[in-house]
């Protein structure tokens, strides 16, 4: 591959000597730099970028020779699934700048936002698992190993010495599963407990706990072998099942928010002079600078220039909005064209933009803590195994006084929900794996059950019914233009950087061009230019001097006047997504469907044609209008499934009970959601919301299974012939049985999901 | 019959060793990216001399007969 590379002009490493202006310079300023490095030791820095061009085998290749392009980076190394890569370099010999600059050279343009400047703790809690998970491990290995002797001497048992070294040698292996390995289960059950709430992990703390201590009664008094086997079995599996529900998707993230769509730095204007700050550190009154294609992050009037805002990362419009000299301008835009000053209103945190977000965080929240369905069953279950325990404890009592506490604890032993703790996650981690073959990405297992909840679906338009980067276009006027006056739009049109002109250039891209003389571009309102003599012109009604006839609010146009001889428009519309209309046709039969859209009314009849409900379609919702109407919906009770796609529908998003996202690219920025989904799969998500269901049924099922087993279990501890024999093979019987059972019914149910059209 | 207590002991520490082992390539980052190395093995190794053609770019030039150190930290 080197040699490939070589050889052929280096055709992927196509080094651009790019002029990157001041973009990067922020990575001069030292403070920035500190929060950046992951260490600093000596010469040598070591930094992890996030590059979202990373997409083959090849990348890799690439990004971890870096070394050869550059004599002070030492060493690189990139995470393919998280799309990272960390470069080891002398910052003596390439300065952090250098370094990013380099790799924007080569196409791989690092993404630095504020969201980098946050510690990162989430590794640590991956691994913290996988420890618990080698601990116990470990000692179930072993102590299944000291425990097989016993279950196949027969009558008259092993060596009565070897038998207590064995005893002691588990208790003694038991004791670090007990404090390090369960520990979550135990505290998690005991935090609910003081806040007088019953989760899962209360039954099963209940049994680890009976386990643990009647094998240690047990072990000590000498008086038998106790459980350490199922205990650590037990501990062993469950941790299993956590790590298999906690397997995600590590290059998704779920949990953005403004934080991952703003830059770390902004150029300040001190008395003339531009310095780059961090923007966090800006205040009100500071005048900033704002470059073509810079994201405004605070909420600020315009002071110098001519602001062309594309606000499409806040209300999913793409057509930017012109804005004058004191002005004001919202965060979250973008500056098209010329550099623009502005001077701070209001700081990072008080803006429109963070407040929206801020506004809705305490639904996501919410969301968390929703009880499910299992923590409900759970309470019931502890209570009644509480007092099947306590009364088989006072029968005995009459029958066998010395015996009563240790079938107390046996009762409890049995009982505890092993089988029932391992459906869930099961069941749901090879329904999310499911889902994600099929283009469906979930943040958590818990989405499924909500999933399956929704009774009332909201849609956003722009972006999530039609195609964020597709348009029809079509010309309306008194007659066809000729091929010659095509070209001359087209020459003119692909002079311009204002987002129709260029769509109106693709569109025509089989045309000739032609050479332009007196090429001007008032920003806003349109371009002209002579050709051959001709004078064109494109642009808005006004721009173009005819009066708005016949105009159809709505659809975006583009008038054409050649030698001041008005011509006719070209209208862009949007393209709506393939098998919208069977999706909403679909779902209408089962569930509420609404749509909020941040645009006007312009393709309203359309709409109406696919929407049964009329008073469910409504046009023109800011962000925080979307919000609220979902929080009425909600109010009224409903069960409300978001689908959006753009920061605009962030605070619907967090809002809903779900919010999935629709991503072209799943890899590139979507707002906070419980869900991406593959935009070629949209047409799907009916069959995805059948498959949650069944999912949850198959769990209610598995639950029901489990339960047998306990009774069987209870019937055994009840007349006191609980031996750990019948405790070590109840145990993975049911565990096993149950776990199969959840994997096989969610993927045959999938696969009758697949064949169903 | 007391040599078994000797061997249990031991087996037990052996068994520990591989715990070590568990723990240290956790620690170590190898159970955190799955995907990577398996691209990584099949990259072919700096060619030792150099090559035929010339190369095009400058930047390059004067380093690719430096060897790669890809240790793994």
């Amino acid at each position: 591959m080197y040699t490939y590379y070589e050889m052929d002009k280096n055709p992927g490493v196509r080094v651009d000597e790019h002029e990157f202006g001041n973009k990067f310079a922020y990575l001069d300023n030292e403070e920035i730099k500190e929060k950046l490095f992951e260490f600093k030791d000596g010469d040598f820095s070591k930094i992890t970028l996030y590059i979202p061009a990373i997409h083959c085998s090849s990348c890799i290749w690439l990004l971890e020779h870096l070394n050869t392009l550059h004599p002070g980076i030492s060493h690189s190394m990139v995470q393919f699934i998280k799309k990272e890569v960390s470069v080891t370099f002398k910052e003596k010999e390439i300065s952090l700048r250098q370094l990013v600059e380099l790799l924007a050279s080569i196409h791989y343009t690092p993404l630095i936002t504020l969201d980098n400047m946050d510690e990162k703790s989430k590794k640590k809690e991956s691994r913290q698992l996988l420890f618990k998970l080698g601990v116990a491990g470990f000692a179930f290995g072993n102590i299944m190993m000291w425990s097989l002797p016993e279950y196949f001497a027969g009558e008259q048992g092993i060596e009565p010495a070897l038998q207590r070294f064995f005893n002691f040698l588990n208790l003694l292996l038991a004791i670090p599963v007990l404090i390090y390995s369960a520990r979550d289960y135990l505290l998690s059950a005991f935090k609910n407990l003081q806040h007088g709430v019953a989760n899962t992990d209360l039954p099963i703390s209940v049994g680890i706990i009976a386990l643990f201590s009647q094998s240690v009664y047990e072990i000590l008094s000498n008086t038998g072998s106790g459980y350490m086997d199922s205990f650590t079995g037990f501990i062993f599996f469950l941790l299993i099942g956590k790590w298999y529900q906690n397997k995600t998707y590590q290059a998704l993230a779920f949990d953005r928010d403004y934080k991952s769509y703003f830059p770390i730095a902004i150029t300040k204007i001190v008395n003339g002079v531009e310095e780059i700050i961090q923007i966090k550190n800006l205040k009100k009154d500071d005048r900033i600078l704002v470059r073509h294609h810079e994201l405004i992050p605070v909420d600020a009037v315009l002071v110098k220039g001519v602001a062309n805002i594309d606000y499409s990362f806040v209300t999913g419009e793409s057509n930017p909005v012109q804005k004058l000299i004191n002005e004001p301008i919202y965060a979250g835009g973008k500056q098209m064209g010329e550099a623009i000053e502005l001077i701070v209103n209001k700081t990072i945190d008080q803006s429109s933009l963070t407040k929206l977000w801020n506004q809705s965080e305490g639904g996501i929240e919410a969301k968390e803590t929703l009880n499910n369905f299992v923590d409900r069953i759970s309470k019931w279950f502890t209570i009644v195994i509480l007092s099947i325990a306590t009364l088989t404890m006072l029968t005995w009592f009459f029958i066998d006084a010395p015996r009563a506490i240790s079938i107390f604890t046996a009762v409890l032993i049995v009982a505890c929900p092993c089988a029932l703790a391992l459906s869930i996650p099961f069941s749901y981690g090879n329904s999310m794996r499911i889902f994600g073959k099929r283009g469906f990405y979930i943040k958590n297992t818990q989405v499924i059950e909500n999933l399956s909840k929704i009774n009332t679906i909201v849609f956003d338009k722009t972006g999530t019914l039609t195609q964020s980067n597709a348009v029809n276009v079509s010309f309306g006027g008194k007659e066809e233009l000729s091929n010659d006056q095509l070209s001359f739009v087209k020459s003119l049109a692909r002079q311009s950087t204002h987002p129709l002109s260029v769509t109106l250039s693709q569109h025509l891209a089989n045309m000739d061009s032609y050479q332009l003389q007196n090429f001007k571009e008032i920003a806003g309102k349109g371009v002209q230019a002579s050709i051959d003599g001709h004078q064109i012109r494109l642009g808005s009604a006004t721009y173009i001097n005819i009066p708005e006839a016949q105009d159809r609010a709505g659809a975006s146009k583009v008038y054409i006047s050649i030698d001041g001889v008005y011509l006719g428009y070209f209208s862009f519309e949007n393209r709506y997504r393939e098998g919208i209309e069977g999706l909403i046709n679909r779902l209408q039969k089962k569930y509420a469907v609404h749509l909020v859209s941040g645009d006007n009314d312009g393709e309203r009849e359309r709409l109406l044609k696919w929407f049964h409900h009329k008073e469910n379609v409504h046009f023109n919702q800011n962000p925080d209008d979307k919000l609220q109407y979902i929080r009425s919906l909600q109010d009224e009770g409903k069960n409300v499934l978001m689908i959006g796609d753009g920061l605009n529908d962030a605070g619907g998003l967090a809002q809903s009970d779900t919010g999935i996202t629709i991503a072209d690219d799943i890899y590139n920025f979507s707002p906070a959601c419980d869900g991406i989904l593959e935009s070629n799969r949209f047409h799907n998500l009916y069959k995805y919301l059948k498959f949650s269901k069944s999912s949850v049924n198959i769990v209610k099922i598995s639950f029901l299974i489990s339960l047998i087993y306990n009774i069987i279990g209870l019937g055994f501890a009840v007349s006191g012939l609980l031996t750990p024999i019948v405790a070590a093979i109840l145990m993975p019987i049911s565990s096993v049985s149950v776990v199969l059972f959840v994997s096989i019914a969610t993927t045959v149910m999938a696969y009758i999901s697949d064949k169903s059209s | 019959m007391t040599i078994l207590f000797v061997l249990i002991v031991v087996s037990a520490l052996v068994s520990s060793l591989f715990l070590a082992a568990f723990i240290w390539s956790v620690k170590t980052g190898q159970f955190d990216d799955s995907y990577t190395p398996s691209v990584r093995m099949l990259f072919d190794d700096m060619p030792t001399e150099k090559p035929k053609t010339t190369n095009p770019t400058e930047k390059s030039k004067s380093n690719n007969t430096k060897s790669i150190t890809n240790s793994n930290d």
